[in-house]
């Protein structure tokens, strides 16, 4: 049986790994290479690194690091961030990485991820949404780390990506970064039930039992940051991943 | 030697990344002088079975890889669309795959709209029979998949091993010195080390 996938997602700003709430406040986590090392000891399903800052920064391709990371990442491995052309996406292709991760230019430009699933094939491109409920308690998708808003709506923003050839949506809710009190299960389900390409939940996960939730949602893959960096009360730094066993407890 | 046939069909880099690791001799070439050289090939791609077919004859390569893996008898691993282009035809285009299994490739189909196309990540094999490439594998092995066609065998002896998505298909094939399969073993982690160390040591 096909195993739903469980997903650390890494946010890399400067080169250095970070974690945010609320896409505010940075703290610092440690070295990228170090931790996809033991995240790649640890037999993960799947990886995302995402550079918080590129679009915003309007910053180049972290390619150095991103060499380093590939050469030695066993599992398939998706990057985000400041992602504009499709000559960056065979660069980023050429060095090992199986997919890329697309917002702000998908909000911005839809045609490119036309152009880039023509060019490489739709499995290979997600859209991330980062979406967040706005004053009147409906969602918006906010483009820039969080910082733009677009006035679109994510359902209708998530169909009409996946119906020009988004392989994924990779989708986030700004409200529950790194809160660890549990996915946005009212937005995975909107989103879930409007397109028929996986839906990757993110943002909120605190505790394995909100994987089943987010996938009773509809959500086809689990991601999470601070459960697997922060240990503890204080969230204090500590790389750690679920067991097989322990994954199969609740997701089976 | 193994070589890894470049036919510009997606990253490679990775597999040859994973061969190292193992500590297994490799290249990567579309060079006809390197492909007969080499003691095995390994046969990668991703991306639509058209355009690996035309890669491959616009290399020139197809009639040199059939004197070497039907004449020589030189074994060859296909990984993902590299094991879909051992078929003869795919629904996906209208070329001619290299035909040296008697096999077909589809789209899955599905009556449970619950399940997505392409049948994307970690999934488990079933062993159909006993084969040097499967050496010390068992159920427990899982491996990573991104596919939306797969294979069809007619002779169901080519099977090694089927993987559940929707129903059961072909996801490890062999006749001969040729192998294929359905997934990508240089993203499996140390499933996928161990089914490439079977291959470069025992095939």
């Amino acid at each position: 049986m096909l195993k739903t996938r469980v997903i650390p997602c890494l946010l890399l700003q400067n080169d250095i790994l970070v974690k945010t709430i609320g896409f505010k406040n940075p703290k610092y986590i440690g070295d990228p290479i170090n931790a996809i090392r033991i995240f790649n000891e640890k037999e993960v399903d799947e990886l995302v690194l995402l550079d918080v800052t590129a679009t915003i920064e309007n910053k180049k391709l972290p390619i150095k690091i991103l060499e380093k990371i590939a050469a030695e990442c066993f599992m398939p491995l998706a990057y985000g961030g400041g992602i504009k052309t499709i000559e960056e996406i065979k660069q980023l292709f050429n060095l090992g990485i199986e997919k890329v991760v697309i917002n702000s230019c998908a909000a911005e430009n839809p045609a490119f991820i036309k152009q880039a699933a023509e060019n490489f094939g739709s499995q290979s491109i997600v859209v991330s949404i980062d979406a967040r409920k706005n004053e009147l308690g409906a969602y918006e998708v906010i483009a820039s780390s969080g910082t733009k808003s677009t006035g679109k709506n994510p359902v209708d923003f998530a169909m009409e990506m996946a119906m020009i050839g988004a392989g994924e949506i990779f989708l986030n809710s700004i409200d529950k970064d790194g809160a660890m009190t549990g996915y946005d299960v009212e937005l995975i389900e909107k989103v879930a039930k409007a397109v028929n390409i996986p839906v990757i939940a993110s943002g909120g996960a605190g505790k394995i039992e909100d994987f089943k939730t987010a996938v009773d949602a509809g959500a086809s893959a689990v991601a999470a940051a601070s459960m697997f960096v922060f240990y503890g009360k204080n969230r204090a730094v500590l790389i750690s991943y679920p067991t097989q066993e322990e994954l199969k407890k609740v997701l089976s | 030697m193994i070589t890894i046939i470049d036919y510009k069909t997606g990253n490679i880099g990775s597999i040859l990344n994973m061969l190292k690791k193992i500590g297994v001799e490799a290249n990567i070439s579309s060079d006809i002088k390197d492909i007969k050289k080499s003691d095995k090939l390994i046969l990668p791609g991703v991306g639509a079975f058209n355009t690996g077919m035309e890669n491959l004859q616009q290399l020139g390569l197809i009639s040199l890889l059939n004197d070497e893996v039907i004449n020589h008898k030189k074994p060859i691993l296909g990984l993902c669309l590299g094991m879909q282009l051992l078929a003869r035809k795919s629904e996906e285009g209208n070329l001619f795959g290299l035909s040296w299994l008697d096999a077909e490739v589809v789209k899955f189909k599905f009556d449970d709209k619950n399940l997505k196309i392409p049948h994307m990540g970690w999934n488990t094999i079933i062993p159909k029979r006993q084969s040097s490439l499967l050496t010390g594998l068992d159920s427990d092995y899982r491996f990573y998949f991104v596919h939306s066609y797969h294979f069809e065998c007619r002779d169901s002896k080519d099977i090694l091993a089927n993987t559940f998505y929707g129903y059961e298909f072909p996801s490890i094939v062999q006749k001969g010195n040729i192998y294929g399969v359905q997934f990508h073993p240089e993203k499996s982690h140390k499933f996928g080390m161990k089914l490439l160390k079977n291959f470069a040591e025992f095939c």
